[in-house]
């Protein structure tokens, strides 16, 4: 335990420095204020599909970061088990759990745009099954973190869902799509497929996909940070404990 | 040899144990009959409709009794301390995995040799083909592969007969669809062309990749 809690309970080990955390919030603040401008007042609305268009550059920046957050939690448990270092742990904790809020925020999204120009809340096409996988696995990583009663157990137990996890990703999403090249498709009303972007709207795709980008590693440092403050809090309360 | 005896001795403990107490295969097999039969009420099968619904419900059936067997995989050994004992035995821990995995194995084609029968006569289900047993074999062996590793792992949590099917039906899912798809062509619903020679190498596939991967994992997370 003492052993595991060495190399994190460093006071300022999520950060390099002290006051990045302010400042990255500070500009991920005003960036995404830049950000909604852009969306609502400067990209032109959609000739086919109207306003509802719009909800597009906040859910693929958002599915994007959540690939993004899994990726990292698969980098981060392969380090964990090679290295055993708690910080690799950390990464891959707070990157799951962000992930599964962005993966969320991406499936709702997709719903609420999905009704008004596919006229289905849902169907089962390739992409949006493998996300809905892909929520499900993460849903269960975080479970397992909760439900073992030891926390180095746990780490490890975790580590290995996060590389099975990512490691699988490929082999589902070509699976479901063979599956759904042989049944017909659901999708009912004006497809989606309206050809490639205008260079405005590009611009702002690519703009809000960095600042989404920047709004995940402020969550991730932040969400370290917390949790090295809890095993900080629970290694002081262990040692009262010990004291009394 | 220095993988397979260590491997056979397990095998032949566990199955020993087995037929002495028949916990696990009686128990997961009553369990996959009652799934045939509740199946067989909830979507009203018809004997039109039998080769449409038959595959779904046999894959639901096999998947079900399949995760009940393998959340007792490691019972045995964390209730009587066995699992100490077999990371102290002076054996790779790949062997000990891979034992495991040989014992899912063969406890679920018992399950699922007894169950089609069951199947053929409550169904009325006789398209047996060779296509439909590699299908089993293969998909058999990739969910014992990677039950085997989260069983291990659930049977260390608060509730683990919730976290076994959890962790293991949304990983286990492209063996799952293509088993149903295999099976579909074998009895002559859905299209035929094409079907058997993507999804058998595709479970092929899933199974060389979590052969070598969750070994390495089980030896790495298995501690104390």
């Amino acid at each position: 335990m003492a052993a595991a809690q060495g190399a994190s309970s460093s006071p300022k080990s999520g950060f390099a420095f002290p006051g990045m955390s302010g400042v990255l919030l500070v500009a991920t603040a005003v960036l995404m204020l830049v950000n909604l401008y852009l969306i609502f007042l400067v990209a032109p609305t959609d000739a086919v599909l109207g306003e509802v268009q719009r909800i597009f550059y906040f859910h693929v920046p958002i599915a994007i970061v959540s690939f993004v957050a899994f990726f990292v939690v698969f980098v981060a448990s392969i380090g964990y088990l090679v290295t055993r270092k708690s910080r690799w742990d950390s990464v891959a904790h707070a990157a799951a759990e962000v992930g599964v809020v962005f993966v969320s925020l991406a499936l709702l999204t997709g719903i609420v745009w999905a009704r008004p120009v596919w006229g289905v809340w849902w169907t089962w096409e390739p992409r949006l099954t493998t996300t809905l996988i892909l929520w499900l696995i993460y849903v269960a990583y975080l479970m397992l973190r909760s439900y073992v009663p030891n926390k180095s157990q746990g780490a490890l137990y975790a580590a290995g869902l996060g590389i099975i996890g990512f490691v699988d990703v490929p082999i589902v999403y070509y699976s479901v799509q063979w599956w759904r090249s042989i049944h017909p498709s659901a999708v009912v009303g004006p497809l989606a497929d309206s050809g490639a972007l205008e260079p405005i709207m590009q611009a702002v795709l690519f703009y809000s996909q960095a600042v989404f980008l920047l709004l995940f590693l402020y969550l991730l440092l932040e969400r370290m940070r917390l949790r090295n403050a809890e095993d900080r809090l629970s290694a002081l309360r262990f040692v009262s404990r010990m004291r009394r | 040899m220095r993988l397979l005896r260590p491997m056979a001795a397990l095998v032949w403990k566990d199955l020993l144990l087995e037929l002495r107490s028949r916990d696990i295969v009686v128990s997961a097999l009553v369990f996959g009959f009652l799934v045939v039969v509740v199946f067989n009420f909830a979507l009203k099968v018809s004997p039109e409709r039998v080769s449409e619904l038959a595959p779904g419900i046999l894959w639901v059936a096999f998947a079900f009794a399949g995760t009940l067997a393998m959340s007792r995989a490691f019972v045995r050994e964390r209730e009587q301390g066995g699992m100490e004992g077999l990371l102290l035995a002076p054996v790779s821990r790949d062997a000990i995995f891979l034992g495991k995995v040989l014992v899912s194995f063969l406890f679920m084609l018992v399950i699922e040799a007894a169950l089609l029968p069951v199947f053929a006569v409550l169904l009325n289900f006789t398209s047996f083909t060779l296509t439909l047993a590699g299908a089993i074999l293969l998909a058999t062996l990739g969910f014992a592969t990677v039950g085997t590793l989260f069983s291990a792992i659930a049977v260390q949590t608060r509730s683990r007969e919730v976290m076994l099917p959890v962790l293991f039906f949304p990983v286990i899912l492209p063996v799952l669809i293509g088993a149903v798809e295999v099976s579909g062509a074998a009895v002559g619903s859905g299209p035929q062309t094409g079907v058997v020679t993507r999804w058998l190498p595709l479970m092929a596939v899933f199974d060389a990749v979590f052969l070598v991967i969750c070994p390495w994992i089980f030896s790495i997370i298995v501690e104390e």
